[in-house]
């Protein structure tokens, strides 16, 4: 239980139909350098735990804090830090809810006696009684829908899971929130990374880089045909499809198209020559039977948090990786990203993406 | 559910008899003890009456004692206080790595001051070695705190031997008592200290409320500035009640004291022999001697991580701590077990077992049946399922 509001009003749920819940706040980064700042609120601070009780409180459920800052250091934050100087963007949110929810939080739950992990998660589990399999489905509200968020969960824990959100819509929500007289009902949504809380990437990846004595060199930008057309910052401030602070005079806008970490090399081109058709999967979890290798299987294929999925071809190589090949080229195709496999509502795998041609 | 309290070291129940002291002084007794009419004259001289109460169960001069809203205060008020008014003479601090954070925050409160701090060594058990402190003292040294009893371990440290070598040395010698004032025999007159913090609600008294022991001489500068309350050593309006309430408890506990040490003697072994009889491959944290003070039984289980069995047992409606109860409810490793040099897997399995007043005969036999199983159904499934 973040202390926002999705995870409080699962835990409202579950209550109300007669679960017997236990609330658990993970600490997974301490705030205690930014306490001054009474401005910055964010996920894992005092507040946030507060309201966490409170809501616990209000049900006359259990609620515990455990600390998970080491764990949350070197399987998130570490990994996050290590992808952005490798050239790439992560989603760190995927594997907090790998490593931690979906393994630490369950192993407390095993401890504690308990059948089910649950979260506010806008997603669905779906079981199947003629094949006695569970399925990972999409949320109903397809504007809230957070299954692209959970590839890499272990295929095994879909049947120990509870989604209570996955059937609701966001304005709902709220709505439940007022009717129990939870004061936060209109509280803000969660920033996008919450161990950043003033959403400074730029400073955080910098400050990082001092603490393992890198430096962060400025570089040329090239164009498309490998001519210099600026200078950049350095590679790790940008991300593919960036558009904002290149500083480059041009007709129409430009973007940033690749990023070449090993040269110190970004690339910009304009809106069409950001679309990829195809690019390679690695880090692979599937959350249905495992295809075998050579297979060529058709999905449809989301890139990014926002990314409408497209329709593709995958196959499955010797090694393990799968080659995607969008029927129509997708723009901004960003290594790093995950890569989501749908069957239309049902999340079937997802790697990240590692090469993209 | 059966409700067994052995966190007694966090916070106690409140005396029925302390309750019933303070009550009058939220109903008729309501008066400012600083007005000069009726009203504040039955409070002022009420409240005197009980520091002068304190100061003969202390030992100590009855203007040597301030009121607090309780021992971080007290801590605070002893650490940054003394630092700040002996500045000309240095700026070097003492203390160990095993204080509570009321004393630990404050010397990293004065080290962001441009103040340095010295944390002496603690052995396996928890002491500091007096000859450390010695070598530690400098010319710029203006104060040292060490705590009297620790609140995870229950350590007893010689606070007598080491209050002499700092006094030697012309250092102000500070000791938090929040876990033993009222709990073991403390008589200021021979105890040697310069300062004594100490809690009300530690031993069966209200929250927010604490005092603070400053010898006659001490150069000190006051941290709550305003008004000239606690005779200008700390400005606010009199928590009058918590006051009432404080020497009352203080006053039962003195009273109560031999045959509660002699409980928990018996208490502690009994939970300990109990415990090993149906368990292996578990560690008592701190001295098994008489230099613990046997209220507190702090144990690892070998295996398993504290915060499992501490869920465990809350659903079984048993209290227990691991580490020290930090206010955010948060289980995180405990710096006092690494700064002993317990190895962090045996530090992250340590529970916190504490008695006090109300605990009784069955809540001992309630927790050797119930905790046995815990460990065993844990032990089964660690490390990782």
């Amino acid at each position: 239980m973040s202390g926002g509001v999705d995870s409080s009003t699962a835990a409202i749920i579950l209550s109300r139909d007669g679960y017997e819940v236990i609330g658990v706040t993970m600490k997974l980064w301490r705030d205690d350098e930014r306490r001054w700042d009474t401005a910055v609120k964010s996920c894992c601070s005092l507040d946030s735990v507060r309201d966490a009780k409170y809501i616990c409180h209000k049900l006359g459920i259990p609620h515990y804090t455990i600390d998970y800052t080491e764990q949350f250091k070197s399987l998130v934050i570490d990994n996050f830090t290590d992808e952005y100087f490798a050239g790439k963007t992560p989603n760190p949110c995927i594997r907090c809810n790998t490593y931690m929810k979906w393994g630490e939080l369950y192993r407390l739950a095993r401890q504690l006696d308990a059948q089910y992990i649950a979260t506010g998660h806008y997603a669905r589990i779906m079981y199947d009684e003629t094949t006695g399999e569970y399925s990972l489905l999409k949320g109903i509200d397809a504007t809230k829908d957070q299954s692209y968020a959970l590839w890499g969960i272990e295929r095994k824990l879909i049947s120990r899971t509870l989604l209570p959100l996955g059937g609701e819509r966001k304005e709902n929500i709220r709505g439940i929130l007022k009717e129990y007289g939870i004061y936060f009902a209109d509280k803000a949504e969660s920033q996008e990374i919450c161990f950043i809380p003033d959403n400074d990437l730029e400073g955080w990846l910098r400050s990082k880089a001092k603490e393992h004595n890198l430096e962060i060199p400025d570089g040329d930008i090239l164009n498309e045909n490998g001519e210099i057309v600026g200078r950049h910052k350095g590679f790790i401030h940008y991300t593919i499809g960036q558009r904002k602070g290149l500083g480059i005079a041009h007709p129409r806008p430009l973007y940033v198209k690749r990023v070449n970490s090993d040269k110190n090399i970004i690339t910009v081109a304009e809106d069409e020559g950001l679309k990829v058709r195809s690019f390679t999967v690695d880090r692979l979890n599937w959350l249905i039977n495992e295809p075998a290798a050579g297979n060529v299987l058709s999905f449809d294929v989301k890139i990014r948090y926002r990314h409408k999925p497209a329709p593709a071809k995958c196959v499955l190589n010797e090694d393990g990786a799968v080659e995607v090949s969008f029927a129509e080229p997708q723009r901004a195709v960003t290594p790093g990203q995950s890569a989501v496999f749908y069957d239309s509502e049902k999340v079937c795998g997802g790697g990240i993406i590692e090469c993209v041609s | 559910m059966r409700k067994t309290y052995l966190d007694n070291n966090a916070t106690t129940p409140l005396h029925p008899k302390v309750l019933e002291a303070m009550l009058p002084f939220y109903k008729e007794l309501y008066g400012n003890p600083s007005s000069i009419h009726h009203f504040g004259r039955e409070v002022s001289g009420a409240i005197a009456d009980a520091r002068h109460k304190a100061a003969d169960l202390l030992g100590c001069d009855v203007s040597e004692l301030y009121f607090t809203s309780g021992g971080t205060e007290a801590d605070n008020l002893a650490v940054i206080g003394t630092a700040f008014a002996n500045s000309e003479k240095g700026k070097h601090v003492i203390t160990s790595p095993i204080e509570h954070h009321a004393v630990l925050e404050a010397c990293h409160f004065l080290e962001k001051q441009g103040y340095e701090v010295t944390y002496l060594p603690v052995d396996s058990k928890g002491f500091v070695d007096p000859d450390e402190l010695k070598k530690a003292i400098r010319k710029d040294t203006t104060v040292v705190s060490i705590m009297h009893i620790n609140n995870e371990t229950g350590v007893v440290q010689d606070i007598p031997a080491l209050a002499k070598i700092a006094k030697e040395s012309g250092v102000y010698f500070h000791t938090d008592a929040v876990q033993s004032a009222g709990k073991v025999p403390i008589n200021l007159k021979e105890f040697g200290v310069d300062m004594l913090s100490a809690s009300a609600h530690k031993i069966n008294g209200p929250k927010g409320t604490g005092l603070i022991y400053i010898k006659k001489g001490t150069r000190i500068q006051r941290l709550a500035h305003g008004g000239s309350h606690e005779s200008g050593m700390r400005a606010g309006t009199e928590n009058v009640a918590g006051m009432i309430g404080m020497v009352k408890a203080l006053e039962i506990s003195c009273e109560m004291m031999d045959s509660e040490l002699e409980k928990y003697g018996r208490y502690s072994s009994k939970l300990w022999d109990g415990l090993n009889e149906k368990l292996s491959d578990i560690v008592l944290n701190g001295p098994a001697d008489e230099r613990r003070l046997k209220n507190t039984l702090n144990i690892s289980f070998k295996g398993i991580e504290s915060e499992a069995i501490l869920l465990n047992l809350d659903m079984l409606g048993i209290g227990v701590a691991s580490g020290s109860a930090c206010s955010s409810g948060s289980t995180e490793p405990s710096h006092v077990m690494l700064a002993m040099g317990v190895k962090p897997e045996i530090a992250r399995g340590s529970v916190r077992i504490s008695f006090g007043k109300f605990t009784t005969d069955e809540d001992i036999e309630y927790t050797l049946e119930q905790l046995p199983p815990v460990i065993e159904r844990l032990r089964k499934m660690s490390p990782v399922a």
